[in-house]
């Protein structure tokens, strides 16, 4: 498996970190409730198909990235730095 | 059918004409009482248990492939009872008593061989937590040894002692760990349970879940829809897939764990033997080939085949503890999927749903778990309430926190347990 890092180009699987799944960015309010906080740590969709999760170029650039995968496949669709899709 | 050594016998002298099916292929019927979804280990112990245990047996099986064709009969078949938390060591406990009894109570030849397993320890933190799990694993009555260096030469002198990158200190001994051949545990209690009048019903896949004023009413299959008065889920690595069909999202990521075996060699190593510097545990199977296996590729995967960087490490770790294994010939590698849960630790509980219950999270460790899990879920399913070794798989720990089970004390990252 090769993950393309906007930055560095194209890299072997090993150069890469696995965090998890991408809603991990959607942190919820700090006041919110211990249920939405519970939720958002430990429940997944785990979808059989296309997922979007994020990795971090440890061994690169080191920074973060959104990658679009199929988990059926191990096919990478795409990737984009968490750094823009955060931007807005 | 009955088996036994003059069965044996008989059949062998006269031409084998004998021997029958091991279970029916029905059709499936318009209802059930109980409705278990997923023809794995833990699905056919529970269906097993649910009838011998409490005389419920209008029960259906609903497997979407073949009974086995799922982790049951892609794993390394380790069975042990080493664990160091309490609600995991008293379940791992309750199971390995029940797989010292399996072959009689199934009357089926499972090879389970307690061999005994070797954790090996390559620094003083390490041999600190060895001994600390030994003293667990003793006080919850189950066997535990601690081995120095020459304690393990002795037992196990094929191993590099001399020039390893990681020196071996000793190991933690559990005699009473071992393997089984993974197939024959399916198909034993697959048998048991149909005997005992479970229908087993294969190429079924569970399609929908129907609830209805928050009760669950029945399935939808590939075969039709079946009515069921209580519904269990047990399908391992599909866990989210199928509760969300009952609208529920699980704490569970699925993750691809490798196995490898090469080609039949003569006896070499009689143990089961873990390396505790990276990913690598052996053992070989009565035909002969080397069983051995690393650690979960560590990103999620529906796809049952893994990816070259965890092959070769654990290649790397297999020659750096034996170099002789270098000589062996792989002859194969596959892939099974693993629900892992966010405490490494596994789930049998009811739902927020009347009637449907859930059992999911094993990880990459719930082959030893097969007959407990079996029994527990069963209880849980038939009387409502938990079984008393299972107590602590509560599916609401992570939201409590407590009672939480992190053995490796990782944290709530899925793939780290
Ligand atoms: C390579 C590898 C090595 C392992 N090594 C060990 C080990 O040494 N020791 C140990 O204790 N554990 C080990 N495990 C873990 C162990 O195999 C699993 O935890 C255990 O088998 C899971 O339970 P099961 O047997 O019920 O799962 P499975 O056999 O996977 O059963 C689940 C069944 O559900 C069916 N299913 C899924 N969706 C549906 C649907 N919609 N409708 C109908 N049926 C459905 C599937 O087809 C499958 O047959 C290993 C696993 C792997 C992959
Ligand atoms: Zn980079």
């Amino acid at each position: 498996m090769r993950i393309t890092c906007p930055i560095c180009g194209e890299r072997d699987r090993r150069e890469f970190y696995y965090q998890g799944a991408a809603s991990m960015l959607d942190r919820p309010d700090p006041d919110a409730d211990g249920q939405v906080w519970s939720d958002y740590l430990h429940l997944r969709d785990n979808p059989a198909g296309l997922t979007r999760e994020l990795w971090y170029h440890e061994a690169g650039c080191g920074a973060w990235l959104i990658v679009e995968r199929n988990t059926v496949t191990h096919e990478i669709i795409g990737t984009e730095l968490v750094e823009a899709a955060d931007a807005d | 059918m009955r088996f036994s050594g003059l069965k044996v016998l008989k059949e062998g002298l006269t031409g084998n004409k004998g021997w029958t099916p091991h279970w029916r292929d029905p059709e499936p019927k318009d209802a059930y009482d109980i409705i278990i979804i997923g023809g794995g280990g833990h699905g056919l112990a529970t269906a097993f248990y649910l009838a011998k245990e409490h005389g419920l047996t209008n029960i259906a099986v609903l497997e979407k492939g073949y009974l086995g064709g799922g982790n049951v009969g892609r794993n390394t078949t380790i069975v042990r009872a080493n664990y160091g938390l309490p609600g995991n060591s008293e379940f791992y406990s309750h199971s390995l008593k029940l797989w010292e009894g399996m072959e009689q109570e199934l009357n089926y030849n499972v090879m389970h061989s307690q061999r005994g397993i070797i954790n090996l320890f390559h620094s003083d933190g390490q041999r600190d937590a060895a001994a600390r799990r030994g003293n667990a694993m003793v006080n919850q009555g189950d066997d535990a040894i601690l081995l120095d260096r020459e304690g393990v030469r002795r037992m196990l002198p094929y191993l590099d002692f001399d020039t390893a990158r990681f020196p071996i200190y000793g190991g933690l001994y559990h005699p009473r760990g071992g393997t089984a051949r993974h197939d024959a545990v399916a198909w034993g209690y697959a048998r048991g349970a149909d005997m005992r009048g479970v229908d087993l019903i294969q190429n079924c896949e569970v399609t929908g879940i129907d609830i209805e004023g928050g009760r669950v009413t029945g399935v939808q299959t590939t075969r039709g829809a079946i009515r069921a008065k209580k519904v269990g889920i047990v399908v391992a690595g599909r866990s989210s897939q199928v509760a969300a069909m009952a609208g529920m999202r699980l704490p569970i990521e699925s993750h691809v764990l490798q196995a490898f075996v090469t080609e039949g060699l003569k006896p070499v190593i009689d143990h089961v033997v873990t390396f505790g510097m990276g990913h690598f545990y052996i053992s070989q199977s009565d035909k002969g080939g080397l069983v051995f296996g690393g650690d979960l590729d560590f990103y999620a995967s529906y796809a049952a085949r893994g990816n070259l960087p965890m092959q070769e490490h654990v290649m790397e770790a297999a020659m750096t503890l034996m170099p002789m294994i270098g000589k062996a010939k792989l002859l194969r590698s596959w892939g099974g999927i693993m629900d892992m849960s966010p405490d490494g630790s596994p789930i049998i509980d009811k739902t927020g749903i009347e009637g449907l219950y859930l059992n999911c999270g094993w990880c990459y460790g719930g082959f030893k778990a097969v007959p407990g899990s079996g029994f527990s879920f069963a209880h849980l399913i038939a009387q409502d309430r938990p079984h008393d070794p299972a107590a602590g798989f509560r599916l609401d720990r992570f939201e409590t926190g407590r009672g939480l089970m992190d053995e490796e004390g990782t944290g709530a990252q899925h793939n780290l347990h």
